[in-house]
């Protein structure tokens, strides 16, 4: 991680402004290409709505949404280069593992024999190696993630957002997975932008940081700065509560 | 999340539902309307019309009041007694009313309770030689009761057993007695749910056609439905049965409008995960409990018992050849599939519409009014009653063409009209999760069109869809209404046969016969019914 960021953000947001009922939301920033950037926050403060405005579940009244560069503002969420995990419903629950990770590789299940053999390894992979057959319903919690982060990997888009992905989960299971997701992100080289209320999480996982308040970015930046900074004492607060 | 061309197609297609709604129902009220004579006041408050909205309305607070009122002991009973021998077969049995078609509900009755029936025997053997009378206003009491009265227990119950666990540890721990617990948990938890039931129960029984039909009679003893129905068939006064049906629909749209401030009743779809309870332990309690609720068994079994035995004395071999009941099974079963393919056709549609505006985070003004409009059709096809329907249709057809050969399409429509406010209960829950469940993913990994249907759509809706089909079936071969109106020598479908027999004194075919579709619709409804226990 000692490389210096590319010159093209894997996200930008350039005065993207939205307004759900009541709420107005405010976002310009910058998200580094290759690196993990957690989005944290109180409650209500725009994570999830920051998260829906790059995968194109929300559609911004004014501004522009790039990925790579590329204007996206306005594609559905179906045609950007990125792959979601979500806190639950990751898995369509009357399809088995290997066809709920399938439908990631091509939407109507047309499936070539090397598909199926990286269906499989990522399977393995994530530690479900021979759970093809299985059920969501059959799998825990913790499982049921890491066939999600599965379906992730044989996706292969660069961007992987992560909505509370282990919020869900036990504490102990929860280190684990943030495990797994570092060793990933090691592998694949792909940029991450993770959506967590959990400080611990952030200082574990991020490189860099985005701090949201009432719909408006208050911090942006690496980590060290994150947990240094004293401007604004209720970020102070988050970091000490870690 | 949708894209555009699926929230166009969305809304074309509620579009579509909406126009065929329209044009089933506004049309024959048009002509009801149209055909209206210049002054209407003359033929509709005269001294026999008030006499029939008198009774319609009397009759129907009767019947609410009784199946309420009688329903509490029960209700209370049954939620006390969570480890009743059988209770969840007792609660099985009281969603029984529901789908058995009413006609044969009748015939149980009349079985039990009528002049030569298990009571009036008993009564007689007690030497009270004052008999029941099943006919008259005591009759349509009776039926209105054993029909609604298991509604309201349901409704009830699950008001009681919606209360979390711990109030009934508490009120334990307080020491609260059996009138403190009354006063302090249980009404209170009945009273959310009792103007509702007693709305519904009211609106059922203002508008009850077949129960009138075979028990009342005469001037004393009739309601608007039936005498439309009278006016239109035996003294074909249309004029009469015009200003009649505009009475019915102002008075359902009343009982509707009063129904729309009240908070929906709603039976809980679970069953039989009732919380312990620590009162009422004493042998008394039991005892008064457990007598309840064998009274209230027995007078749902008794009826359906009745008909059972009395089915399997008729030959039922002779019954199952006759080309007769080949050529009603063949036109009911049509008529059912017909008018539940119609329901599920529409009440998708009307669903991929709401779907579609919801997915709008700021819908216009014209769009918000069309999802109103969408939402409100279940109650504006309740407003214009089957028979008030068919009447409206019949004037319609008759100048124009032969009402027969038009027939069979129309007791199609108005029974999928009937069947779909049904439908649309058994759809919307299941179609709305389906689309909280698999909506962003679906569109996130880009899956749409015929793959979506196959993939994702298909295997979680097809048991829904079955399931809301059955339910609609088992309405439509049950119903009496409409082919009351259109039914003719040559369209007879199975609750005409029954009727018919009955009416030629061929008592022991139309048993058999009762006992034949009886089975038949509760199969059906037993399906309707059966997904909601298991959820994936």
């Amino acid at each position: 991680m000692s490389l210096p960021p590319p010159a093209t953000p894997a996200v930008e947001l350039e005065g993207v402004r939205l307004t759900l009922g009541k709420a107005c939301f405010s976002f310009d920033c910058r998200i580094a290409t290759g690196r993990i950037t957690a989005v944290t926050g109180p409650s209500g403060s725009g994570k999830s709505t920051l998260l829906n405005l790059i995968a194109g579940f929300e559609t911004p009244d004014a501004g522009r949404v790039r990925l790579a560069g590329a204007d996206v503002t306005g594609h559905p969420p179906g045609a950007r280069p990125l792959s979601l995990v979500f806190q639950d419903n990751n898995l369509f629950a009357h399809l088995d593992l290997f066809t709920n990770i399938g439908l990631g590789v091509h939407p109507s299940l047309k499936l070539s024999g090397p598909d199926r053999e990286r269906i499989s390894a990522a399977l393995r992979r994530v530690g479900l190696a021979g759970y093809e057959r299985r059920r969501p319903g059959t799998l825990s919690g913790g499982e049921r993630q890491r066939a999600a982060f599965a379906r992730a990997l044989v996706r292969r888009q660069p961007l992987l957002l992560l909505d509370e992905p282990f919020a869900a989960l036990d504490p102990a299971l929860r280190q684990a997975m943030a495990a797994l997701l570092a060793e990933l992100h090691r592998e694949t080289g792909a940029s991450i932008v993770l959506v967590t209320h959990d400080p611990g999480e952030v200082i574990r996982l991020a490189d860099d940081v985005i701090y949201l308040e009432e719909g408006r970015i208050l911090f942006q930046g690496d980590k060290q700065a994150f947990c240094a900074q004293t401007a604004h004492p209720e970020i102070s607060k988050f970091v000490a509560s870690s | 999340m949708l894209s555009a061309g699926q929230v166009r197609r969305g809304l074309a297609a509620g579009g579509a539902s909406l126009a065929v709604i329209g044009v089933l129902v506004g049309l024959p009220t048009g002509a009801l309307l149209g055909l209206a004579p210049a002054s209407p006041a003359a033929p509709l408050f005269d001294a026999y019309t008030l006499n029939l909205l008198r009774f319609t309305l009397l009759q129907a607070a009767l019947s609410t009041f009784l199946s309420v009122v009688l329903a509490l002991p029960v209700a209370l009973a049954l939620a006390r007694r969570s480890a009743f021998v059988g209770r969840i077969w007792i609660i099985r049995l009281m969603a029984v009313p529901m789908g058995l078609p009413v006609l044969i509900g009748a015939l149980g009755l009349i079985g039990i309770f009528g002049r030569q029936g298990l009571v009036n025997r008993l009564l007689a053997m007690v030497g009270v030689d004052q008999p029941v009378n099943i006919y008259g206003l005591s009759g349509i009491l009776l039926a209105h009761v054993f029909f609604n009265l298991p509604l309201a227990c349901r409704l009830m119950l699950a008001g009681l057993e919606r209360l979390p666990a711990e109030d009934w540890r508490l009120a334990a721990s307080l020491g609260l007695g059996r009138l403190s617990l009354l006063r302090h948990v249980e009404l209170p938890a009945l009273a959310r749910v009792l103007p509702g039931a007693a709305g519904l129960i009211f609106m059922l029984c203002a508008t009850s056609f077949t129960l009138v039909l075979v028990l009342g009679g005469g001037p004393a003893a009739t309601t608007l439905e039936v005498a439309i129905y009278q006016s239109l068939r035996f003294d074909f006064d249309p004029a009469r049965a015009i200003a009649l049906s505009l009475l019915q629909i102002a008075l359902t749209g009343l009982v509707l409008t009063l129904l729309s401030r009240l908070p929906p009743a709603e039976a809980s779809r679970g069953e039989g995960r009732a919380p312990r309870r620590f009162d009422g332990q004493g042998p008394a309690g039991r005892l008064a409990d457990a007598l309840v609720i064998l009274l209230a068994t027995l007078f749902l079994l008794l009826p359906l018992g009745s008909v059972v035995m009395a089915g399997l004395r008729a030959d039922l071999l002779r019954l199952v050849a006759l080309p007769a009941f080949h050529q009603a099974l063949f036109t009911s079963l049509a008529i059912a599939l017909a008018a539940g393919l119609l329901a599920l056709l529409l009440a998708c549609g009307i669903l991929a519409a709401q779907a579609a505006i919801a997915d709008r985070r700021h819908p216009s003004r014209l769009l918000a009014a069309f999802g109103r409009l969408l939402s409100a059709v279940s109650s504006l096809v309740l407003l214009v009653p089957p028979v008030v329907l068919g009447t409206g249709w019949f004037l319609l057809v008759r100048p124009h063409a032969d009402v027969t050969r038009a027939a069979p399409l129309l007791i199609a429509a108005i029974n999928m009209l009937m069947a779909l406010p049904f439908v649309m209960r058994v759809l919307a829950p299941a179609f709305e999760s389906h689309r909280l469940r698999t909506g962003r993913l679906a569109a996130s990994l880009k899956i749409t069109g015929l793959a979506r249907l196959r993939l994702i759509d298909a295997p979680v809706l097809t048991r829904p869809l079955l399931m809301a089909l059955s339910f609609a079936m088992a309405l439509s071969l049950g119903d009496l209404g409409a082919v009351a109106l259109f039914g003719s020598q040559d369209l007879v479908t199975l609750p005409w046969l029954v009727y018919s027999r009955l009416g030629s004194y061929r008592t022991q075919d139309a048993d058999g016969l009762a006992l034949l579709l009886g089975l038949l619709c509760l199969a059906l409804t037993a399906l309707g019914t059966a997904g909601h226990r298991r959820e994936p």
